[in-house]
């Protein structure tokens, strides 16, 4: 996928720390399309639509979506099996 | 777990030239915590009317220093945050910024190596921190940099490279450039390719931990590429800075 404005989780792991409360970069996750198992800074982000995507580095799937409107964000973790956050 | 991620309020105690359009700006930061190499920091302006534009920059020091880090800051012509670091900041001025970030592109002494370090522009920032980190701690891993530019004067850190692999005969400088060079280069003058990688790779030593950062493209094809002379692609760590600018 030679897509130029693709970045890392890295690129928003300060936006999403403060929304969910976890350094998510370091954390594991296990990809709901293709099993895989990796840490989420590997995941591949788009940052430039509406909403913010998080894609499966190895299948290419979307892993984690999120939403914000003025009123609320939506945090759509349909395409994870888990998340592992490990505790400090 | 860690205490959540607050934004604060850093002051400029000094700014840099690095190149003619990169700077390193030393910021005190009243609620400092120690960094791991290969982090970044966010930053935040916000206009008189309430817009807000943010940025992340790598942090180039190495965490052993207290209280203060550099963010090493390239202008990008059109954007909204570098402009204003470099046409407007001065020491004294203050900054909204929160920070570290990132727990996977990170590197610490005890993650051992051998290193294989690819930069492509300012993508050599967070490198430059596992640079400095690896120098100031005693055990130093085999460890090559293969570092693109597109002009000999675009090469950031260029002297402090020099006299850090002077010094080091277990540190190996890679340098190419893309578009411009200077009488008696001999260096490589051509993008990151395949041959390129495997001389990266034979100069670092087997197995190495491998961390890219630069232009998403540059990244794609160097990960690509080690992929393919059969580096694990879990050994691989990346980041992409996007578009070139």
């Amino acid at each position: 996928m030679d897509d130029p404005l693709m970045l890392d989780a890295n690129a928003v792991a300060g936006d999403l720390a403060e929304l969910l409360g976890f350094e998510v970069t370091g954390a594991s996750h296990r990809c709901g399309h293709c099993g895989n198992v990796a840490m989420m800074g590997t995941l591949l982000a788009w940052t430039h639509g509406p909403g913010l995507t998080l894609r499966c580095s190895i299948c290419r799937d979307i892993v984690i979506r999120v939403v914000r409107t003025p009123a609320r964000t939506l945090v759509d973790v349909s395409g994870a099996a888990y998340l592992e956050i490990i505790s400090r | 777990m860690a205490e959540p991620l607050a934004w604060q309020i850093a002051t400029v105690r000094a700014i840099r030239a690095e190149t003619p359009t990169v700077s390193s700006f030393t910021l005190e930061l009243p609620a400092w915590r120690p960094h791991r190499a290969g982090q970044h920091y966010d930053v935040r302006l916000t206009a008189g009317d309430g817009y807000q534009a943010q940025r992340s920059y790598s942090i180039a020091s190495p965490p052993s220093r207290e209280g203060e880090v550099d963010l090493t800051i390239e202008r990008i012509a059109d954007g909204e945050v570098s402009p204003y670091f470099h046409d407007v900041v001065e020491v004294g001025d203050r900054v909204e910024v929160r920070g570290p970030i990132g727990g996977y592109f990170v590197w610490e002494p005890g993650l051992g190596g051998p290193l294989l370090l690819i930069a492509g522009g300012s993508g050599v920032v967070p490198l430059m921190a596992i640079l400095r980190e690896r120098a100031a701690n005693g055990a130093r891993p085999s460890t090559a940099l293969l570092y693109s530019s597109r002009t000999f004067d675009e090469v950031i850190y260029r002297e402090e490279l020099d006299a850090l692999a002077k010094r080091d005969r277990e540190l190996h400088l890679l340098h190419t450039l893309t578009r411009e060079q200077p009488a008696g280069w001999t260096g490589y003058t051509r993008r990151i390719d395949r041959p390129m990688l495997s001389d990266a790779v034979g100069a670092a030593g087997k197995q190495p931990l491998v961390y890219i950062c630069g232009p998403t493209l540059l990244v794609e094809a160097a990960a690509n590429g080690l992929v393919e002379l059969g580096v694990p692609a879990s050994q691989v760590r990346t980041e992409r800075f996007g578009p070139t600018s």
